[in-house]
């Protein structure tokens, strides 16, 4: 009856999992103080996101992005009875290790941060607290699925204020899922040969150094002790769960440029789970009464009555036009 | 007519309990109809509700917004049978201990909230449901009911109350739907029926 649970264990799959779905269909915000994630909650936030400033201040910032200092995550953790999540650079391990002995209840893999590894992601499936990590594509939310990943959000642009690439994103997904729905076997396993040939970057990389020739070495040992034939083989897996279930395995946020409630709403009304705020509440002008919004807006994103009354009044972020920003500039092209 | 089940919809796992009570209905051969609940009006036409995993803070606040909460303690003294589940526990409970959440007194059981610790200690492991035999249970954060008061304990698991029963009110420290095991479910549908109500009675 309880057939696949028996196997698992602490920490594991259903675990991570089940921890995730308890925030669905809520909003989770970026705070910078304990005086921040107490405004969160009491509006209603379903988490948190510790750091040292929000993404529209990094990006402002400029230089490398690290994990926050664990003592900003220590005041926000004492602050709140929400869970607390923070992010880790992506395939930074010892970061996500830090901060796992923080008591940080999941973490973000995020390319709002200064990427740590150019070749691989953390291999989540080793970490005991469950990580989200960001997807533009699918092929992008199967290989961090892969890895462990217990929750995807898009990447969107984060600290534009802009909603126009989260937006991106999510289309991006479910055109391709609508498409792996109809695929057969054989196609499928087309496509796991093609989402998995990003672990070979690293061994193609060093073939070329070595033979001149990136495909001289092949197979073994890609990722964290598994080989070709094991990445495509758990990638297909993956492949398989969302033809036979329509959508992702796992919960699935908006992330990115979400500025005011109605942008919230946008989100939830193109299927998503729920929604990431990183600038959005605390750089606008009037946070509290922008958090409780945004909460409610989430919530009856179909009651455009309700979105029209908590919004009276209320301006956004200043927004960028990510169009005219260099590709540089643009942190979804982190990873991978 | 099918048996009208309601699942506060706000927030939380609100569609695998969908599921899983569809599920358990159809193995015991009873019609239901599950619906999203989001607003006042929506309480008026169901037999039942389940109070989902989640967040309580934020269901709390949602369900005092619109004027949910006060209205699902006056169904519930009338009869209307009540399942909730971690935060839904907590939001059925007598006292929570936490100034953020009030509980809505459906059951006499006094509650901890987070008393496990944080998502690392969350854990599955084995535990025996009075009727339903041993069950493998999974705690995401859960509280821990510290007093079960009047309630009866229909479970415990290291010496602590994790299921309670009290009327036609039940309330869990874990997470049934979050399995595929179906008999927690199906121990609420009979307990609808009116097959399987715990013997303390009112409050």
């Amino acid at each position: 009856m309880s057939t696949d649970i028996s196997q698992l264990r602490f920490g594991e799959e259903l675990i991570k999992r089940g921890f995730a779905k308890m925030t669905k269909g809520g909003v989770i915000m970026d705070v910078t103080t304990a005086e921040q994630a107490k405004i969160a909650e009491d509006a209603g936030a379903v988490a948190v996101m510790a750091l040292e400033r929000v993404p529209a201040d990094i990006r402002a910032a400029g230089g490398v992005a690290r994990m926050a200092d664990p003592e900003k995550i220590k005041e926000i953790l004492n602050s709140v009875s929400i869970p607390v999540m923070a992010k880790v650079r992506i395939g930074h391990v010892s970061e996500g290790y830090t901060l796992e002995a923080l008591g940080v209840d999941m973490l973000d893999e995020s390319e709002v941060l200064t990427p740590a590894d150019p070749f691989f992601h953390v291999y989540k499936k080793q970490l005991k607290v469950p990580v989200v990590c960001g997807a533009r594509t699918l092929p992008e939310a199967v290989r961090r699925i892969v890895e462990g990943a217990a929750m995807i959000r898009t990447k969107g642009e984060a600290g534009t204020g802009n909603v126009v690439e989260a937006v991106r994103h999510i289309r991006m997904v479910n055109e391709e899922i609508g498409i792996i729905k109809d695929l057969s076997q054989e196609e499928l396993k087309k496509v796991s040969e093609k989402v998995a040939e990003n672990y070979r970057v690293l061994r193609k990389t060093a073939s070329e150094d070595l033979f001149g020739d990136e495909n001289y070495l092949t197979g073994y040992n890609l990722f964290y002790g598994q080989n070709l034939e094991k990445m495509e083989a758990e990638v297909l897996k993956v492949l398989k769960e969302v033809r036979r279930l329509g959508r992702l395995p796992v919960v699935n946020f908006a992330a990115g440029g979400v500025a005011t409630p109605a942008d919230g709403a946008l989100m939830m009304k193109l299927g998503m789970d729920g929604v990431f705020v990183g600038s959005g509440i605390f750089k606008s002008t009037d946070p509290k009464r922008m958090a409780k919004a945004v909460v409610e807006a989430v919530e009856n994103y179909e009651d455009y009555k309700i979105i029209g009354n908590v919004s009276s009044g209320l301006s956004g972020m200043q927004g960028m036009e990510i169009e005219k920003m260099p590709k540089e500039q643009r942190l979804q092209e982190r990873g991978w | 007519m099918p048996l009208n089940i309601g699942i506060i919809g706000f927030q939380g796992d609100v569609s695998e309990h969908a599921e899983l009570l569809k599920k358990a209905a159809n193995k015991l051969e009873v019609e239901v109809s599950v619906h999203e609940v989001r607003n006042r009006t929506q309480l008026d036409s169901v037999e039942a509700l389940i109070i989902p995993g989640g967040e309580s803070t934020t269901m709390f606040k949602l369900l005092k917004l619109y004027s949910m909460y006060d209205k699902i303690i006056e169904l519930a003294k009338n009869g209307l049978p009540v399942m909730g589940t971690c935060a839904g526990l907590i939001l059925i409970s007598s006292k929570t201990n936490d100034e953020r959440v009030e509980g809505m007194g459906l059951i006499d059981t006094e509650i901890e909230r987070n008393a496990y610790g944080r998502q690392i200690d969350s854990f599955m492991d084995d535990i025996d449901i009075k009727g339903i035999g041993k069950y493998k249970a999974v705690f995401i954060r859960a509280p821990v009911i510290s007093k079960p008061g009047k309630a009866d304990v229909l479970a415990e698991y290291k010496n602590k109350p994790v299921m309670v029963g009290q009327g036609k009110v039940l309330g869990l420290t874990f997470h049934p739907e979050l399995t595929k095991d179906t008999r927690v479910h199906e121990y609420f549908i009979k307990m609808i029926e009116g097959e399987g109500s715990t013997s303390s009675g009112d409050l």
